[in-house]
């Protein structure tokens, strides 16, 4: 079975989770035996052995428009977008370059089924889809209304992922939440849309004894204070806002917490006045965006991750808090509270809930190790191999039906 | 199974052998979702707002009534009239009662109508259902005197058999109940400590003097409390007639067969779509065509048949899960932690005398408050597969342990007030 993958990041060139999910899935498929020929929009050198990776524009990964995949709110189309540059800049620009590139490569590969990865990927799988006549799937991590927190987000973008689902033979949802959406912003049928949930790949851990990148915290944590950690982009989507609500209230019943969050963003500024506002700005850290080592050491070092978003379809970062030996606490409307059972949950408005299960975590260490133990137990058990059976099992139902209906016309 | 006529051969001479029918009847008051924000603030635990919370005990004891004790007493109301020889008895925890007595006088009637035919026996046990044994021997006691008085006050009887919580068990508490005088103790069957022996015969615990051991047939219980409406049960649809024959087969010298189990399994557990009511409808009658067999009470088998073997218990053993020990309740962290912090206030509660705060501290010891928290199968999300008002077990200990912060609070002014006023009138002295 050959699959033409589409996708916009993969590690180390990620900006989330995204790229760290369409690596992982795709690892376990090769080693399932699945060919993959997987299409970014950069060059760079992977270190990628398992598949083949097409490079759609001849440029650098740090040439990508800013945030790539989640940069959909100042996404536009009005800017004379062409392919008449030989580097594009803007990120519609860069979408023509990588459609115009399909051509090529589906002459080259031969797909059976195409991939599609989300909003940013969806022309080019309708073109690939046009091009070869085989089965578009189209795979989403999330949609505009996710980026966009509470508001409506961008209607360009809201269109193209329209297209790309009317298009698709079949969607895939990284989550029951994002399969509601889905179906209830976008009107897709439910029956064509397949929940198949994130992993993580649990040899890909492995815990370094070297010395915490955070030494201030390490130094505290010795004074009997509790670290709160959280991952993810300062943007509305991810609940920041109310987690600072929550810090206030925790710290006036417990003074001795301290929050960091992992992350940049179009809010960090209001998150950093709201703080001072708050008075808790000497009890919240902002680290920036890391990566690496520095990213690897925010989740050693914290007692408790959270994870506060207002809609998140899934978010991978819960999963691998949860392989850091963090009490993890999940708002209800996040993708991974649908597979994570030993955590925390509450619904990201509640921030009484929220301060109260970090202040309770922070007095009950019983509280805390039976958290962290038996979370670790479930991480252990968690691979991609569900989700790569029920890929190929949605792979092989598409080209049975394909040949069946060719059968049928000939 | 088919020996019958060889067994019918054996009729004539059949020596007695009876059925000891006993049923638990309890319910816990469960805390509602409470945060720390609430502590200091608000005491009332146990009093959720929300009719459909989960853990309203008011809708949940009133859905019981009516699903569970009001049809199932009527069943056993019409069996005691139909047939002279039925028995059974049931243990009814003080916290139950007072429910009903709130929520469902009706359902309360209904038992003291049963224990009015004078063939229903009320078993011995802690009024809050609680763990005490294992952490206060002063409280436990109290505890049981509390169930007994509530007990005679209701019912008008005086109990004469004993059961621990979840049927929990060792040495040590037959020897309290043989001192206390109980002439019999209700535990379970459980192979370890029967070895080859099986649990149909009276039994002496070890290191007493007078007491005796009715021990559980969980395999025959069980066909009834769990497997009744399973139908990938090989044995499914049981009726009464093929459970007699299995009672019937049973080599005749084995006197009782004690089945022991929840009596909520009555319309609750096995609901009664599943034929549950007319099972036990038919069962007495099918029973009693034999020659010999019977319907006895445990007070009543304890009399009728001598004591065959002495049985040691040196560790605790209970009737739940397959480990058959107290892990449910105590197997984690939380749970002990959660237990610890609760009777370490023992000394202090009483000290304030306060019967309100003291009473909201006894009902935080109902076993059921620790079995929430139980995480034994939760690791792999099989979340269904335990009776909890909450979304995890967490959730269940961080409610509770908030509840008892607010406890502890009031606690702590009850006795600041107290001293206060000593050196108030200390200080008109000078």
């Amino acid at each position: 079975m050959n699959i033409l993958m589409l996708g916009w990041e993969l590690p180390p060139h990620n900006s989330g989770g995204l790229g760290v999910a369409c690596y992982q899935m795709a690892k376990q498929l090769a080693i399932d035996g699945v060919t993959i020929d997987f299409v970014v929009p950069y060059r760079a050198d992977h270190g990628i052995d398992f598949m083949t990776i097409h490079h759609a524009i001849d440029m650098a990964p740090e040439a990508l428009a800013t945030h790539g995949a989640y940069d959909s709110a100042c996404y536009s189309c009005d800017d004379q977008a062409s392919c008449d540059h030989d580097v594009p800049t803007s990120l519609r620009e860069q979408q023509q370059h990588y459609i115009k590139r399909i051509e090529q490569i589906v002459a080259a590969t031969q797909p059976d089924v195409i991939h599609a990865h989300d909003w940013l990927t969806f022309e080019a799988g309708i073109r690939a889809k046009e091009l070869t006549g085989k089965p578009l799937v189209a795979h989403v991590h999330a949609t505009e209304f996710d980026r966009s927190g509470e508001h409506h987000g961008n209607p360009l973008v809201h269109e193209i992922e329209y297209n790309g689902l009317l298009m698709a033979d079949r969607i895939i949802a990284v989550s029951q939440i994002t399969k509601d959406i889905i179906v209830k912003e976008y009107n897709i049928p439910a029956d064509k849309i397949e929940v198949v949930h994130n992993s993580v790949d649990v040899a890909d851990y492995q815990s370094l004894e070297d010395e915490n990148t955070y030494r201030y915290l390490t130094a505290m944590k010795q004074r009997g204070y509790t670290v709160v950690v959280s991952v993810g982009r300062l943007t509305v989507q991810k609940g920041y806002r109310y987690l600072l609500e929550a810090a206030k209230r925790a710290i006036d019943k417990e003074p001795k917490l301290l929050f960091m969050l992992a992350g940049s963003g179009e809010l960090r500024d209001e998150l950093l006045l709201r703080s001072a506002e708050l008075g808790i700005a000497e009890n919240v850290l902002f680290t920036g965006f890391v990566r690496g080592k520095a990213w690897r050491d925010v989740y050693t070092i914290g007692d408790i991750f959270i994870m506060p978003s207002v809609s998140e379809p899934f978010g991978l970062v819960a999963l691998e808090a949860a392989g850091h030996h963090n009490a993890v606490l999940l708002s209800k409307q996040s993708g991974a509270a649908e597979v994570l059972h030993n955590v925390l949950k509450f619904d990201f408005w509640d921030t009484e809930t929220q301060a109260s299960q970090i202040v309770d975590i922070a007095h009950y260490n019983s509280l805390k190790t039976t958290l962290t133990d038996m979370i670790t137990y479930e991480f252990n058990r968690l691979s991609w191999q569900k989700a790569a059976d029920q890929f190929q099992k949605i792979y092989s139902q598409l080209s049975t039906t394909e040949v069946l209906m060719a059968k049928a016309l000939a | 199974m088919s020996h019958t006529t060889h067994h019918h051969a054996a009729a004539a001479k059949q020596t007695p052998r009876a059925v000891v029918l006993y049923l638990h009847v309890h319910q816990p008051y469960r805390v509602r979702p409470y945060t720390i924000f609430e502590a200091g603030h608000d005491h009332n635990y146990f009093n959720q707002a929300d009719p459909a919370g989960g853990a309203n005990n008011e809708t949940i004891l009133k859905k019981v009534a009516k699903k569970s004790y009001m049809p199932m007493n009527a069943v056993l109301l019409e069996l005691l009239h139909k047939h002279p020889e039925f028995h059974v008895a049931l243990s009814i925890t003080g916290t139950v009662i007072e429910q009903m007595e709130q929520w469902a006088p009706e359902a309360l009637d209904s038992f003291r109508e049963l224990v009015a035919t004078g063939r229903v026996e009320i078993v011995a046990e802690t009024y809050y259902h609680s763990l005490a044994f294992f952490y206060s021997r002063f409280e436990f006691a109290k505890q049981v005197r509390m169930h007994e008085d509530k007990i005679k006050q209701v019912f008008g009887v005086k109990p004469q058999v004993f059961r621990n919580t979840e049927f929990s068990y060792n040495n040590d508490l037959a020897y309290w109940a043989d001192s206390m005088g109980y002439k019999g103790i209700l535990t379970e069957g459980w192979d370890p400590i029967l070895g080859w022996r099986s649990p149909n015969f009276v039994y002496r615990p070890s290191h007493t003097n007078n007491i005796r051991l009715l021990m559980k047939n969980y395999r025959m219980s069980d066909d009834i409390a769990f497997r009744f409406s399973n139908h990938n049960w090989r044995e499914w649809p049981l009726t009464a007639d093929k459970y007699v024959q299995w009672i019937n087969d049973l080599p005749a010298e084995q006197t009782n067969v004690n089945l022991f189990m929840d009596y909520e399994t009555f319309g609750e557990h096995q609901w009664a779509e599943t034929g549950i009511f007319d099972f036990l409808k038919a069962f007495p009658a099918a029973f009693l065509q034999r020659t010999g067999n019977t319907f006895m009470t445990p007070s009543q088998a304890i009399d009728a048949f001598a004591p065959v073997d002495t049985v040691d218990v040196p560790y605790t053993i209970t009737w739940a899960d397959t480990e058959r020990d107290l892990t449910a309740w105590l197997g984690n962290p939380m749970q002990q932690q959660a237990m610890h912090l609760l009777y370490e206030l023992e000394t202090d509660v009483l000290a304030t005398d306060d019967l309100g705060l003291i009473e909201d501290w006894r009902r935080m010891q109902i076993s059921d408050h620790p079995y929430y928290m139980c995480t034994k199968w939760f690791r792999d999300g099989d979340v269904h597969a335990y009776f909890s008002p909450y979304d995890s077990p967490y959730d269940a200990f961080m409610y509770y342990i908030n509840s008892l912060r607010d406890l502890k609070l009031r606690i702590a002014e009850h006795s600041k007030k107290h001293t206060t006023s000593v050196s108030d009138q200390q200080g008109g002295t000078h």
